[in-house]
């Protein structure tokens, strides 16, 4: 009997839903610890904007743009968890018993990230407007600002199922958190680009696509409508999910044929 | 009960867990490489925040950062060997170290033992790289040797905090509970500006901060300009004073369950 594909991915998408949405112990840490964040660099460092060229008054406007991307992080822990979970219990192998397609499984697993994206971005804002940053692009610029978003935590949650399924390891998944913590620190993160002092510094965050990734949501909070930083955050965010598709595409065929 | 049986106790958890520690680099790595990282991304990325009108420290950002870290670095040693003790107890080995120990504080020794020699290693390899990434020492050799000191005993501070912690929840699903009081009594102090460049609620929350004045002494030492440094000393020994007691209840309360 053949499923359609769009029931197929409705299926496995509402088990992924409901598992993500049951756990407060996802959603909560990938919502406080980036606010938590926040709030601590926003303090800390509000005398960096009297530094000549840094480009707002406001901070916290500036620093905004980071917590969306360590949510992002947060998705590469909470699809690989899962992903590995279901490894670990054998439940990957009972599914591929069934006429289940690997497509199918992959958009639906992804579906509990990006409602986490969804819920994240939302709280980001709403956090962010009650300190007072500023949204230079207007109401169409966050609608925009929440699509970049959720394109990135889809590529980064792909990311978590590609090492859940290279590894087969809910630890390993764990693990990845500090390399992906280290590309978000090497980046134009706390500073821009030009006003980065350090020279080496200063080329890792320029070859760093973290920093693009940043820099297109920053520039709807601080600029308004940059066509150049919106293309790159874009363009990147879109390139990270079509590689890390098409890695956890194969590292299912893979895994699948293993067991 | 002799002196011997209490050494061979402490010596015998030391040992081991600075062998896992060694030869396990899924604990070395994150201990090394955070630090090295952290020293990286805030000396390094954020070194033109000394641009800022009135940040006056002479020796530089980086050095500026390096007591941080060495700060953090101490801290987290501790709050790692509370991982450690947390995973032996939910393994069951920590409980035959019950069995086993005539004089139970030899256990909680050991693995205090362990947080300094596991701060001495990252230290060590946190200095070498900072000096030849060109850090600025104006500070003597006694004012080092009084950073290090400090160091020391924030780790010691750390480490109990996290063994009674370890100790009632003998689990790893309780390092969250050792983990995030620490960062954020760290984070919470001037980290990236001096304390009188901080404003608003943060600088409130600093002021009261025992992390302020470790950091303003440890500051003070690199520079030779040593501050509050009978302050700094005398409430990193009040919280070890503090913590110490933490963490027996900590151990009654394991020694209850076992």
């Amino acid at each position: 009997m053949n499923v359609p594909v769009a029931t197929q991915i409705s299926q496995v998408a509402r088990r992924s839903a409901l598992r993500t949405l049951r756990q407060p112990a996802q959603i909560i840490p990938s919502l406080v610890f980036p606010l938590m964040l926040l709030a601590i660099n926003a303090s800390g460092l509000q005398r960096v904007t009297q530094l000549p060229g840094f480009p707002t008054k406001s901070f916290v406007t500036f620093a905004l743009a980071i917590p969306f991307l360590q949510g992002a992080l947060f998705g590469v822990i909470n699809a690989g968890t899962d992903m590995a979970r279901d490894i670990e219990t054998g439940f990957l192998n009972r599914l591929a018993l069934t006429p289940l397609r690997g497509s199918a499984l992959l958009v639906g697993l992804l579906t509990g990230s990006l409602i986490l994206g969804l819920v994240q971005a939302v709280a980001f804002l709403i956090v962010g407007a009650a300190v007072g940053a500023h949204f230079a692009a207007g109401v169409p610029g966050l609608l925009v600002l929440i699509s970049l978003s959720m394109l990135i935590t889809l590529g980064f949650g792909a990311l978590g199922l590609v090492v859940a399924l290279r590894t087969g390891s809910g630890e390993a998944v764990q693990g990845m958190f500090p390399v992906f913590f280290v590309f978000l620190f090497l980046s134009s993160m706390s500073l821009p680009r030009n006003l980065i002092q350090t020279d080496w510094f200063r080329t890792v965050a320029t070859y760093n696509p973290v920093s693009y990734l940043i820099e297109g949501i920053r520039s709807l909070l601080v600029t308004g409508w940059d066509g150049e930083a919106l293309a790159l955050g874009f363009g990147i965010a879109a390139a990270i999910a079509v590689i890390a598709l098409t890695l956890a595409s194969v590292s299912l065929k893979t895994r699948l044929v293993r067991t | 009960m002799s002196r011997a049986s209490f050494r061979s106790v402490t010596g015998a958890i030391w040992w081991r867990t600075i062998h896992n520690f060694l030869f396990n680099p899924a604990l070395l790595v994150p201990s090394v490489v955070f630090p090295l990282f952290f020293f990286a991304a805030f000396a390094g990325g954020l070194s033109s925040v000394s641009k800022v009108p009135n940040f006056d420290f002479p020796t530089g950002y980086t050095a500026f950062q390096f007591v941080f870290v060495i700060l953090q670095s101490a801290a987290f040693g501790g709050v790692f060997t509370g991982f450690s003790i947390a995973r032996d107890f939910e393994s069951g080995f920590g409980q035959r170290w019950l069995l086993s120990a005539p004089k139970r504080g030899a256990i909680v020794v050991g693995y205090m033992c362990a947080a300094l020699t596991r701060a001495a290693i990252t230290w060590t390899l946190l200095t070498a790289i900072a000096l030849i990434a060109g850090l600025k020492i104006d500070g003597s050799g006694v004012d080092l040797f009084g950073l290090y000191a400090l160091g020391l005993i924030v780790n010691m501070a750390a480490s109990l905090w996290a063994t009674g912690v370890a100790l009632r929840i003998r689990s790893i699903q309780g390092g969250p509970a050792m983990q995030i009081p620490v960062f954020l009594v760290l984070f919470l102090a001037p980290v990236y500006v001096p304390l009188n460049l901080l404003e608003g609620w943060i600088h409130s929350v600093a002021k009261l901060n025992p992390a302020t004045a470790f950091l303003e002494a440890g500051r003070g030492f690199i520079s030779g300009d040593p501050t509050s440094v009978l302050l700094a000393f005398g409430l990193a020994i009040a919280l070890v004073a503090l913590f110490s007691l933490w963490a027996r209840g900590g151990l009654r309360s394991a020694e209850s369950a076992s």
